[in-house]
This record gives structure tokens, sequence and C-alpha cells, in this order.
């Protein structure tokens, strides 16, 4: 009997370690100093793709470190923009949500801004999907981003200098306040003309609906 | 007694999973470890919360149940008793019909896998069967 509680205790104590190792949390960079506003105080609402006359808007809360919107940003966004941004159909708004657990997914969305400054926000975005290994890996990205910034064709003393100021910080946290007023729970998270779109978020589904909402 | 000290076993592994995972939804932990990026889809999705809390929270207060019940039924007092083992039979058979509903939403609604519910999933049959296999010994 001995035995088993000993066997027991150790493994209690092995299990508090390696959750305690486990919570000790990464430095976030791009996180907002003060009270978060509601609104960005430069009243953005999102950078969008698509003509500003389209039937339909797609806004998606999107999460630059989340597995799944990389997966949707490079397989789904492709034929997206071929079929209903350039067609004309569809105007899509990028907004950010970036999860609390992702540790770089605010220093990613601020270097979408900082590309995005210099006209380059939608480059960056593709640039920081395609090639998603910085997220799996858990190692500060600042030296990939730069890479990934210089081949948008941003300048890269420019971009380095708005990396430092921080200076979209409070955009991104009133982005991700808007999202949590209208009940994003996870990401990616798409609206429809203001309605929430909770089927598979496919091409396919989305053309089919756009088509339907344009053709009333 | 031997169900009794696998149960413990189990149910304190368990203890350490839905911990793992509520302490990573309330935000205490940095990235989620998982490998597919499963089980982020599945702790963020509408379904991770029941009743405005985390599902992986009902999970650590039944794994905590189980193990204090376990150890409570090693105790020489209770070692000859049937109670001990007939709640943890209870409570692993309402512990595995709730993980076959969470491995069903992910299996049909959410369509992504989480490895440590699909874990916790695993830990509780295993403690239901050696909850069962105790009744059985003294029926």
């Amino acid at each position: 009997m001995n035995r088993f509680y000993i066997m027991l205790g150790t493994l209690a104590v092995v299990g508090g370690a390696v959750l305690f190792l486990a919570s000790r949390e990464q430095p976030v960079p791009g996180a907002i100093e003060g009270p978060a506003p509601a609104v960005a105080a430069d009243g953005f609402t999102g950078y969008t793709i698509g003509s500003d006359s389209a039937p339909v808007e797609v806004v998606e809360y999107s999460d630059f470190e989340c597995p799944f919107c990389a997966r949707f940003a490079n397989l789904q966004m492709p034929a997206v923009r071929r079929q209903l941004i350039a067609t004309g159909v569809v105007r899509w708004r990028f907004r950010e949500f970036p999860l609390p657990n992702h540790p770089y997914a605010r220093y990613a969305a601020h270097a979408a801004h900082c590309a995005g400054e210099q006209g380059r926000f939608w480059e960056m975005h593709d640039a920081l999907f395609a090639d998603h290994s910085w997220a799996q890996t858990g190692k500060n990205p600042a030296r990939l981003f730069n890479a990934m910034a210089e081949r948008t064709g941003v300048d890269l003393a420019a971009y380095k200098s708005c990396m430092e100021s921080n200076r979209f910080a409070s955009r991104i946290e009133a982005s991700r306040k808007e999202g949590e007023a209208r009940g994003v729970g996870g990401t990616p998270a798409f609206y429809v003309n203001g309605v929430p779109y909770r089927a598979n978020p496919t091409s396919d589904a989305f053309k089919a609906l756009a088509d339907s909402l344009a053709r009333r | 007694m031997r169900h009794r000290q696998v149960i413990a076993v189990l149910a304190l592994a368990g203890l350490f999973v839905s911990l793992y995972l509520w302490l990573w939804k309330i935000g205490r932990m940095g990235v989620l470890q998982c490998g597919t990026g499963g089980c982020e889809r599945v702790q963020t999705s509408d379904w991770a919360v029941l009743f405005g809390i985390p599902v992986a929270f009902y999970g650590v207060v039944g794994y905590a149940a189980l193990l204090v019940t376990s150890i409570a039924g090693l105790r020489p007092r209770l070692l000859e008793r049937r109670t001990p083992t007939l709640a943890l039979f209870g409570m692993a058979s309402v512990g595995v019909a709730f993980s076959a509903y969470l491995t069903w939403l992910e299996l049909a609604v959410i369509h992504a896998w989480c490895r440590w519910c699909v874990g916790s999933a695993l830990i509780i049959t295993a403690i239901w069967a050696a909850a069962l296999a105790g009744l059985r010994r003294r029926a």
C-alpha cells in the first residue's frame, strides 16, 4: 500500500512540475499598454480588398498565429479572390482577433499594419500565412518578419521604426474588442453583410452565399 | 482494492490533462502543445464553454471527485464496502457519456481533433472499465 502512495505522490509531483513549467508565460510583443479603446483612435475599420460598390461585404476576424486561419488564407482565399473579389461581388474586410494564448499574434498583426502603412498590407498578410512555420516554433519571429517585410517591397528601415513604435497596437486591440462585442469566440470568424457565418468556410460555400445575396 | 488504485492513478492523470486545458483556456498557459492545431480549434469553439464555464473545468471537478473517492475507498474502513466502487462507477458513467458527446462534437461538428481531449476520453473510459471490473468482482 505504501508503495502505491509513493507512486501516486511521485506522479502528482511530476505532473505538477510539468504544469508549472508549461505555465511560464513567454513575453508578448505588441501588447497594448493602458486601457483598451472601444474603437481605434484613428477610426480605422480594417483593411479591405475589393470594390467599394460590391453588394456583399465579408468581415473576417482572424489571428495570424492561428493554424486554421492560415489554412483558410492559403487554401480558400485564392479562390475567393478570384471568383468573388475580382469579379466585384464581394468586398473583404480583414479584422484582427488575436487570441490570448497566441504569444505572437499581436506582433504579427502589427507587422501587417506596418507593411500596410506602406501599402503592402495584403502582401504581408499573405506572407505571414504562407510561411506559417513561425507560429509552430514558439520562437521570437522578429527577424523572420523583417525578411518577409523586405520581400513584400517595403522600406525596411521605416518598417522597423514602425514596429519599434508599436503605434498600431491600439488599432489591433480595438479590432479585437469589436470582435468580442460581436460575439466572436474563435478564429477565423466571418460575418456576411453583418450576419454571422456559421457554416464550413470554403470558397464554394462563400460563392454560393454571395451569389444568392448579390441576386437579391 | 486493486481497481481503486488503478482508478486513483488514472484520475490523477486525467486531472492533470483537464487542468492543463482549463489553465490554457483561462489564459494561464503559453502555447497549447498539440501538434496539429486541432486543440485550439476545439478549445476556442462555441462548444468549449458550457453554462459559462469552460468544459475543461468540469473535467477538473470530475477527475478530482474520482481521485478523492478512490483514495477514500482505499481506507481500511471502506476497503470491503461496495459503496465507493458504486460511486466510482456512477461518476465514471457520467464522464464516459459526456466524453462521448464531446468526441462526437469534435468528429461531426467542429471537424477537428484535440489530442488532449481524446486522451481524456480514453482515461475516463479506462476508469469506467476498472470500476466495472471492481463491481463484477464483488458481485
